[in-house]
């Protein structure tokens, strides 16, 4: 099987990767995947007090396919709110790097791990209200 | 010399015809072209005649001792399918009972699958952590039922080869009747159907260095004399086992690339370990968590079938896609399961995604060795910096003790 040209370009040239403090109260941390199913992303954000996604991090353990996925989510909701971020779908994912059916599942791990990270970053933020 | 690019280090898969067999192939295409069931004319007589000089330089590779004993077909798939199918066919009044091992081939597994459901029964023997299948437990298995043991020579993808002179003395003894299929081990490791008490054996042409849909049926005439149901119906070819004309330039082929190997197989066996071994000494000096899959003591010379610990087997096959190799990792299955082999041996999955099957072969050079290891070791350096897992292993965090999300 051939890859897409933008999978081959992410995969090549992957932006974001990297890792941001897990313990820094405005950083969400989304990790999903398993290692027994070939595939883990990890995908990170922080977000500054307006709730805009200021920088995002990710590393990924997987085939090219879930590699370019997650650089892609990096790329789209950095800059986004986390609401906007939210409403980021596989679908999109899936569209924009040419996924062929098999490789559909990287896309729905990416969109999982976006939504996780968020997830993340929101019980951070109401449990450090609740501290308050 | 310069390196050319993109190198094929996936022999187990197929092999480039040799020049050498190409050469005496190409007469029985343009004018030696008759059918050798022609019993009429010279044409005939010649493609016939040739037949029969092939059938005896497969025997010889194999040690049968008679050309007849050579049933011509299209592959090692169809092989196997006419061994378990027309044994299983020609001796049901004796017994249904088969027993085979959990790494076999599909075509031999797949074929098991079928002959259940057709009401043989069929016990899949456990292999051990090296790959190989116990003795005692294929002497265990047999019971009154017993009609056929098969068990192949060499595994496709760990490249382990099974204790088959043992298993042969147990079969002979018990009076049941031993096939193997021995597409990966012929010419490269110990393989005589007479020391070894071998009464079938699948061969194909396209592993050696021959051409691509040509194979054969070894079956034995005598002590004992095995007899089977055809599966393929017509002109009563192959002493009634096998119709279909023959496919007279590929056989030629499949004789000249067993000539071959009856003459080179020890230099060359001992060229493939050597490379082996520098291919797989340049990995693992310089990497860390790199595990190898399967038995290095009973093992092709040209295998090496090496896990990259939390480096997933496509993403680094995309990074070396100038090295031609293949993986037992889900993704390249269409199926999304990774590799049963491995996970015959109790590889775990994690470790199944990581691996790669490095199959070198007769055109390998020291140059494309030496260019591939260091390729792999810098590509692996690069795909862990971009792995969460090997973060989080080199953090100290135990990788079993996490929650994951499966998906």
């Amino acid at each position: 099987m051939a890859y897409s040209t933008k999978v081959i370009e992410h995969y090549e040239n992957p932006r974001n990767v990297g890792t941001l403090d897990k313990a820094d109260p405005s950083v969400g941390t989304g990790l999903v995947g398993a290692p027994a199913c070939g595939d883990v992303m990890r995908l990170q954000i922080k977000v500054n007090e307006l709730g805009v996604i200021e920088d995002a991090k990710f590393k990924t353990f997987g085939c090219g396919s879930a590699i370019a996925s997650s650089s892609l989510a990096t790329e789209w909701i950095k800059g986004k709110t986390i609401d906007e971020a939210e409403t980021i779908k596989n679908s999109q994912i899936v569209e924009e790097l040419n996924l062929p059916p098999v490789k559909i599942h990287c896309s729905v791990l990416a969109e999982d791990a976006i939504k996780s990270a968020i997830a993340d970053y929101r019980k951070k933020q109401s449990q450090s209200l609740d501290k308050r | 010399m310069s390196l050319q690019l993109p190198i094929f280090m996936d022999y187990h898969s197929t092999t480039p015809v040799d020049p050498r067999v190409l050469e005496e192939m190409v007469p029985y295409f343009l004018t030696k072209f008759g059918n050798a069931a022609s019993r009429s004319h010279k044409f005939g007589w010649e493609a016939e005649e040739a037949v029969d000089y092939a059938r005896e330089r497969i025997a010889r590779l194999i040690g049968a001792a008679d050309g007849k004993e050579i049933v011509l077909t299209s592959g090692a798939t169809e092989s196997d399918n006419l061994a378990l199918k027309g044994i299983a066919e020609f001796y049901k009044d004796k017994g249904n009972h088969i027993i085979t091992t959990v790494t076999e081939h599909k075509a031999v597994l797949d074929t098991c699958k079928r002959l259940e459901k057709e009401g043989c029964q069929v016990t899949y023997l456990d292999v051990g952590k090296d790959g190989r299948v116990d003795p005692d437990d294929v002497q265990k298995a047999i019971t009154a039922k017993t009609i056929l043991v098969s068990v192949m020579l060499a595994n496709n993808e760990i490249g382990t080869v099974q204790p088959l002179a043992a298993i042969g003395k147990i079969t002979r003894e018990r009076g049941v009747l031993l096939h193997s299929d021995a597409v990966q081990g012929i010419g490269k490791v110990e393989f005589d159907v007479q020391k070894m008490n071998v009464d079938l054996a699948s061969l194909t042409a396209h592993k050696i260095y021959g051409p691509k849909g040509v194979g054969a049926l070894y079956v034995r005439r005598s002590r004992p004399r095995v007899r089977l149901a055809a599966q393929m119906d017509g002109g009563g070819h192959e002493r009634g086992m096998r119709s279909g004309t023959l496919a007279v330039p590929l056989i030629v082929g499949f004789g000249k690339a067993c000539d071959i190997l009856l003459k080179e197989r020890h230099t060359e066996s001992a060229r493939l370990l050597s490379l082996r071994e520098r291919l797989r000494t340049r990995i693992m000096d310089r990497l860390d968590e790199v595990y190898i899959n399967g038995s290095m003591e009973h093992r092709l010379p040209g295998n090496l079938n090496i896990s990259f610990n939390f480096v997933e087997g496509e993403g680094l096959m995309m990074a070396i896609k100038d090295v031609a190799v293949s993986s037992g990792s889900a993704c390249t299955s269409s199926s999304l399961e990774p590799s049963y082999v491995l996970r015959a041996l109790g590889v775990g999955d994690e470790l199944a995604h990581s691996s790669i099957r490095f199959g070198l072969g007769r055109f390998n050079t020291e140059e494309e060795v030496d260019y591939v290891a260091d390729l792999v070791v810098e590509k692996v350096e690069r795909l862990r910096e971009i792995s969460p897992l090997w973060e989080m292993h080199k953090d100290g965090i135990d990788l079993k003790n996490v929650q994951w999300v499966a998906h």
